[in-house]
């Protein structure tokens, strides 16, 4: 074998493996910075979003304002997000619930947040310490803005876009 | 769960309801990316042939290919029952036994008569037997995630479990040492020409015990404290289990000789605490308590010699292996030189000389391929090492039960810190102990233990990623239409 293939060869080797890893930061990338730039939109006033031009009729959600996430903001899962489909969330201790919270001030089965035309309404289950929607404790299914802060015990979950 | 009924969320199935955003599988990615990797395993075989051969054989690419054939399989089988796992972690860690396959394959190469060298059939030697375990463990892990299809049913087997990783950890401690010690440590059990080291798989069945414990133990355990120099320290009574598990980690120490392993099963324990109880006295108790233990190890091998002697012998070593080059330091020595010589870009692969590094296909392999492909290449395997960890402490994070959480951060951080207690032992940082390095060393129990790793992580991670369909009840509700315990609420909507 020729010297220069083999040294080629030989740096060639070492370069793909670099190329490598790169392109698998590549494929990470793309999924840390998505949870990134959504938590930023969020963090502008809710008056901003509203403002830029989505104008939406008060009872359908418009497509850029639905909520795509519900994010654990406070509590032992904070950092959590849940990718919000189309089926409802339950939230409490209980295993089978799709959020398990370990909270000494929640319930096995504590409340639940079922979508209905693209607005997520929350709904206290019968739980011993009560849901609150920011400050009001909810009494009935309640529509969920997105930002909005419910509490459940010491955990705080948030619907964001 | 009703998710694994519709895998691969599609935009067919998932995108009539405006407004829902796609949570993407990307096992496309997950595929060219371990065709990348196979690519370079390919690459990397045909260079060692170049350097060895003065040539390369028309069949260069089996073992790539071989190894090609089962990772896709596996992939397939993500894709199938596991469409939302990271799409990273399947390709780091086949680039990673790939190159271990063909490190191996090289070391039989040198070995071989010059007159066999061309003619090496794939399954053959310690490289040709680290495929067949390659195929062996894939299929093993490939089984587990057919198996297991939600991680929290692993909390149901959790006493079992630790049952089961405590006497897999016991038995070598307590064999003959006819059958249990390999090289000082007794960490094996070994029977006819087979041996099997259950510490390996011992590791898994106690992370997923320590998970289940603290997840009910954690609001004590971090509730219950007193403020000292303004760090909480929790309560003697509640220090019991940690102390247990800290004498546990010293007997395996002082019985099976081995420091590796037992800073591994420490540092799991007190990390999964932390984890779960987000508190730094912890971190700083386990420091303080392993240090502390191992420190008196030392000293007692001085003075008293008898179980603690091999320690103090290590310790020896480690703070000066010129002291004895040819006999007691011989080992590391020659690791530390073959580094050397490898340099920034390493002599190429296939042209160094690790048949002069003993043992280099179990503890020295890092060595070995170190002196091949030099500090720039050792960089990348260590990053890969780094993709992998953090694609386990991402799933964690993401995951939503405290279990998972616990396991995957767990599992995870035991992963690296395998890495480091042997990459620290060859490069002289920490005392050098039997540790394997994960992927790439020639060892069946310790491949098939991380392959199953893997598969909880990938595991976890689909559990993480994937989007919530089914939550009960609502998933055969058709989409759009009114949950029905929601009929009363028009007259109570409060416009946002």
């Amino acid at each position: 074998m020729p010297e220069l293939v083999i040294t080629v060869a030989r740096f060639g080797f070492l370069i793909l493996l670099w190329i490598f890893v790169f392109t698998v930061v590549g494929v990470i990338r793309r999924d840390l910075f998505a949870g990134a730039r959504s938590s930023r939109l969020v963090a502008a006033p809710r008056a901003v979003g509203a403002s830029t031009g989505q104008a939406a009729k008060p009872a359908k959600v418009k497509r850029g304002r639905a909520a795509h996430q519900l994010v654990v903001t406070a509590g032992q899962l904070a950092g959590t997000r849940i990718t919000l489909g189309e089926a409802q969330i339950t939230i409490g201790r209980a295993e089978d619930s799709t959020l398990v919270i370990t909270d000494d001030y929640a319930s096995a089965r504590h409340a639940r947040l079922v979508p209905r035309e693209g607005q997520w309404f929350v709904e206290d289950l019968g739980s011993t310490n009560g849901t609150y929607l920011d400050r009001a404790k909810v009494t009935g299914p309640t529509p969920v803005p997105l930002g909005v802060p419910i509490r459940i015990g010491r955990t705080s979950l948030e619907l964001r876009p | 769960m009703t998710a694994a009924a519709t895998p691969a969320a599609s935009p067919a199935t998932t995108g009539e309801q405006p407004g829902v955003r796609l949570a993407r599988s990307r096992r496309n990615a997950e595929l060219s990316l371990l065709l990348l990797a196979m690519a370079l395993v390919a690459a990397y075989g045909a260079t060692v042939e170049a350097n060895m051969l003065d040539t390369v054989t028309s069949d260069f690419w089996m073992p790539a290919a071989a190894l090609g054939i089962v990772f896709i399989g596996l992939h397939l089988v993500i894709r199938f029952l596991a469409p939302f796992a990271d799409p990273a972690l399947l390709p780091a860690v086949a680039l990673l036994n790939g190159l271990g396959v063909g490190f191996l394959r090289r070391l039989d190469l040198a070995d071989a008569a010059p007159a066999e060298r061309e003619t090496l059939a794939i399954f053959a030697g310690i490289g040709g037997r680290q495929l067949a375990w390659t195929l062996a463990s894939v299929i093993l892990a490939a089984g587990l995630l057919a198996l297991m299809r939600d991680h929290r049913s692993l909390s149901r087997y959790a006493y079992t479990l630790g049952l089961a990783g405590i006497v897999l950890v016991m038995i070598p401690a307590v064999l003959p040492r006819r059958f249990s010690e390999i090289n000082g440590a007794k960490l094996w059990i070994r029977v006819g020409g087979f041996s099997i080291q259950p510490g390996e798989f011992a590791k898994l069945a106690l992370l997923a015990f320590f998970a289940y414990y603290l997840v009910r133990k954690r609001e004590v355990l971090s509730l219950a404290s007193r403020r000292f120099l303004g760090i909480d320290f929790p309560r003697g009574r509640d220090l019991g289990p940690v102390v247990v598990v800290w004498l546990i980690s010293l007997m395996v120490l002082v019985f099976e000789k081995d420091l590796g392993t037992s800073l591994l099963y420490f540092g799991m324990f007190v990390v999964t605490l932390y984890i779960a109880t987000e508190r730094v006295s912890w971190l700083l108790i386990g420091l303080v308590l392993f240090f502390g233990g191992a420190y008196l190890a030392y000293v007692l091998g001085e003075s008293v010699g008898g179980p603690f002697a091999n320690f103090y012998l290590r310790a020896q070593i480690w703070l000066d292996p010129f002291a004895d080059p040819l006999k007691d330091g011989y080992q590391l020595v020659q690791g530390l030189l073959a580094l050397g010589t490898g340099g920034l870009f390493g002599a190429g692969p296939g042209a160094g000389q690790p048949d002069l590094l003993p043992e280099v296909q179990n503890d020295f392999i890092f060595a070995g391929i170190g002196e091949e492909v030099g500090l720039f290449g050792l960089s990348a395997l260590l990053v890969v090492y780094l993709l992998i960890v953090e694609r386990g402490l991402r799933a964690a994070l993401a995951v939503r039960d405290s279990f998972g959480k616990l396991l995957a951060g767990g599992l995870a951080f035991t992963l690296g810190l395998q890495v480091f207690v042997i990459v620290g032992g060859i490069s002289k940082l920490i005392p050098l102990t039997g540790q394997t390095t994960p992927f790439l060393s020639a060892g069946g129990s310790s491949l098939m233990a991380n392959w199953l790793l893997i598969a909880v992580l990938l595991r976890v991670s689909d559990g993480a990623r994937k989007p919530v369909v089914g939550g009960g009840r609502a998933a055969a509700r058709p989409a759009g239409g009114r949950p029905e315990q929601l009929h009363g609420a028009l007259t109570e909507v409060i416009k946002p």
